[in-house]
């Protein structure tokens, strides 16, 4: 085995052709971390939200809150139904409303009643007061606040046909309510005219009569209504991750298959430059196979190196907030880049990869010197 | 005791359309603990002669036997690990690893081996303290001069312990005054180690350290006493 100190200090020695190359892998891998750090961000707000012993009731078919709708008298049948604790009844309006940096797009506003925050636990008042009963007001997300024009604490903000003051600001633990503007359900209801529900939550009192309880309203003949888990009905809409994710690895494959000949060209120079260092190995005894091995780790160290510093080139977008279309329930959804460590790992992994394909035929080559000929030529 | 034994061996490379004949129907024995010169003008075939001794490079046709081993009949991998075990090699470049160290350019044909780091130390140590630098071993080639790093290539040639030491030219590159002292290490390897030594080179003063020289004109091994 060729000491891999022999590998290292090569690569210290060609140092400018080495940097150029770690930093085009390091390019590569910074997008491709960034991207992942953004659909780890949209899957992480889904599969977050949800207590475990929450159910979630809408509309049969209707797959989203936004598109649902339904009677009110169902809140009493739920509500009476053995297992169930507490049920809350809301109400989901889209708002169209302008961003700070331009164009508007649809935020959700959810009525409560006042039981959510009970059912919500994670949520807590960051700033300000809660709403009260009778009157237009609202609590936002500190997240969303901001974001959108008149969103801030004290500001007045023009819903339906009337002006509303935003009273408080909510912090729901990065979770997909942070998306949302709340207030009180008969408000809501009653600005825009509409005496329904757009979904019940329900808490059950243990895990083990969750899937009686399930059961029940699906069987009841009054009720023709989808029922989910809280958790699941949330972690269903990750894939509203999938476009972006999709995009990512097809800008990831092709800035990979530029580093791979980024890759190839430093390791072909390389083992051009080293002919009779080769050469010479192969007189002492080393075998092709030892050479081959040996520029392969060569790459393989290269692209490494260049994965580790774009790992550390994505990092400062690691907890950064925007925001993108939810495409289950039309509506802003915000997230934060999450450049995780499993992430920053897989980045390593293929950048890694890239060394392993951009090396393969510059060590072939290397494997394949003629003895006589490399030392002649030298 | 015979320690090569060549028959009728010869060299033929293909120039684009045309045969050239680098070595023609060479026979030869080299005796165990021999000292052999080969001399001759350039593009005789000396060299050629030395790197199919040394198994890098493949006859066109004839026979080389070393210690019993018929080398024209190994594969690539069964060529490298004999190298290893029997042949130390000497370049006119002195072809030092430049990025390693004078001990880790030695110790490179001794990781082929199984020997334990201790015992690779114990054999570098002493080789190196052979050929009078084992105050260097922490240096780079780079900063040593001419004749030292010859040594050293010196001393990684013999630090397997081969059987035949193989020198292509090693005081070409080197002033009269290193080139003294590689000659009399080379002669002290043969006298007191009974190394068989092959070494190729055009300075008459260096034959005068081998026990005997050979000459080769145009591909022909001449005979015995005969130069070009």
């Amino acid at each position: 085995m060729i000491p891999i100190k022999y590998n290292l200090r090569s690569l210290v020695v060609r140092r400018v052709g080495t940097l150029m190359t770690v930093f085009g892998v390091a390019l590569t891998v910074s997008v491709f971390v960034s991207i992942l750090a953004m659909v780890q961000g949209i899957q992480g707000v889904f599969v977050d939200t949800g207590e475990p012993l929450n159910l979630l009731i809408i509309r049969q078919g209707s797959q989203s809150e936004t598109n649902s709708f339904f009677n009110r008298d169902i809140k009493g049948i739920v509500g009476t139904m053995d297992g169930v604790t507490a049920v809350s009844g809301e109400i989901i309006i889209l708002l169209n409303q302008e961003r700070t940096t331009g164009g508007s797009t649809n935020l959700l506003l959810r009525g409560i009643s006042d039981k959510t925050m009970e059912l919500r636990p994670k949520i807590k008042l960051a700033g300000g007061r809660m709403f009260k009963p009778g009157l237009r007001e609202l609590v936002i997300s500190k997240t969303v606040s901001g974001r959108f024009k008149n969103t801030g604490l004290g500001d007045t903000v023009k819903i339906g046909k009337t002006t509303w003051n935003i009273v408080g600001l909510i912090d729901a633990a990065h979770t997909a309510y942070d998306s949302e503007v709340w207030g009180v359900y008969n408000e809501v209801s009653g600005e825009f005219d509409r005496p329904i529900y757009s979904s019940l939550l329900v808490r059950v009192s243990s895990p083990e009569v969750i899937q009686s309880v399930k059961d029940r309203i699906a069987n009841d003949r009054r009720i023709k209504l989808d029922v989910f888990r809280e958790q699941e009905y949330f972690a269903g809409q990750t894939s509203t991750a999938t476009p972006i994710k999709v995009i990512g690895y097809v800008v990831a494959i092709i800035m990979a298959i530029g580093s791979c000949f980024a890759v190839m060209n430093t390791m072909y120079a390389a083992t051009a430059y080293r002919s009779r260092e080769i050469a010479t190995l192969r007189v002492l005894g080393y075998k092709r196979r030892n050479i081959l091995l040996s520029f392969m780790l060569e790459s393989f160290v290269l692209s490494v190196l260049g994965g580790i510093a774009g790992c550390l080139l994505a990092l400062p977008v690691n907890g950064i907030s925007t925001g993108t279309m939810n495409f289950q329930s039309f509506s802003e959804i915000v997230f934060q880049f999450r450049v995780t460590p499993r992430l920053m790992l897989e980045g390593i992994v293929f950048a890694a990869f890239m060394g392993v394909i951009g090396g393969l035929l510059p060590a072939r080559s290397a494997a394949k010197t003629q003895i006589i000929r490399a030392l002649r030529e030298a | 005791m015979v320690a090569v034994e060549i028959r009728n061996v010869s060299k033929i490379f293909k120039k684009e359309a045309q045969e050239v004949v680098a070595l023609q129907d060479a026979s030869l024995d080299i005796e165990a603990g021999g000292f052999l010169c080969l001399m001759g003008p350039s593009g005789s075939g000396k060299s050629t002669l030395l790197n199919l001794i040394a198994g890098i490079d493949r006859p066109s046709g004839g026979r080389i036997v070393i210690n019993g081993d018929n080398i024209a009949g190994m594969s690539e991998s069964q060529l490298a690990t004999w190298r290893n075990h029997t042949i130390g090699f000497i370049f006119q470049t002195f072809n030092l690893i430049p990025v390693l160290t004078a001990f880790e350019n030695v110790e490179l044909p001794l990781l082929l081996t199984k020997l334990t780091r201790t015992e690779r130390k114990e054999h570098v140590d002493t080789a190196l303290a052979l050929v009078g630098l084992k105050d260097r071993m922490r240096h780079y080639p780079r900063q040593l001069s001419g004749g030292q790093e010859q040594r050293v290539a010196i001393a990684r040639a013999i630090v397997t312990d081969p059987l035949l030491l193989l020198a292509d030219e090693p005081t070409g590159d080197l002033d009269a005054h290193s080139a003294d002292e590689v000659l009399a290490i080379l002669e002290k390897l043969n006298k007191e180690f009974s190394k068989t030594v092959v070494m190729v080179t055009h300075d008459p003063r260096a034959a005068r350290h081998a026990t005997v020289t050979r000459h080769l004109d145009k591909g022909v091994l001449l005979p015995e006493g005969v130069s070009a």
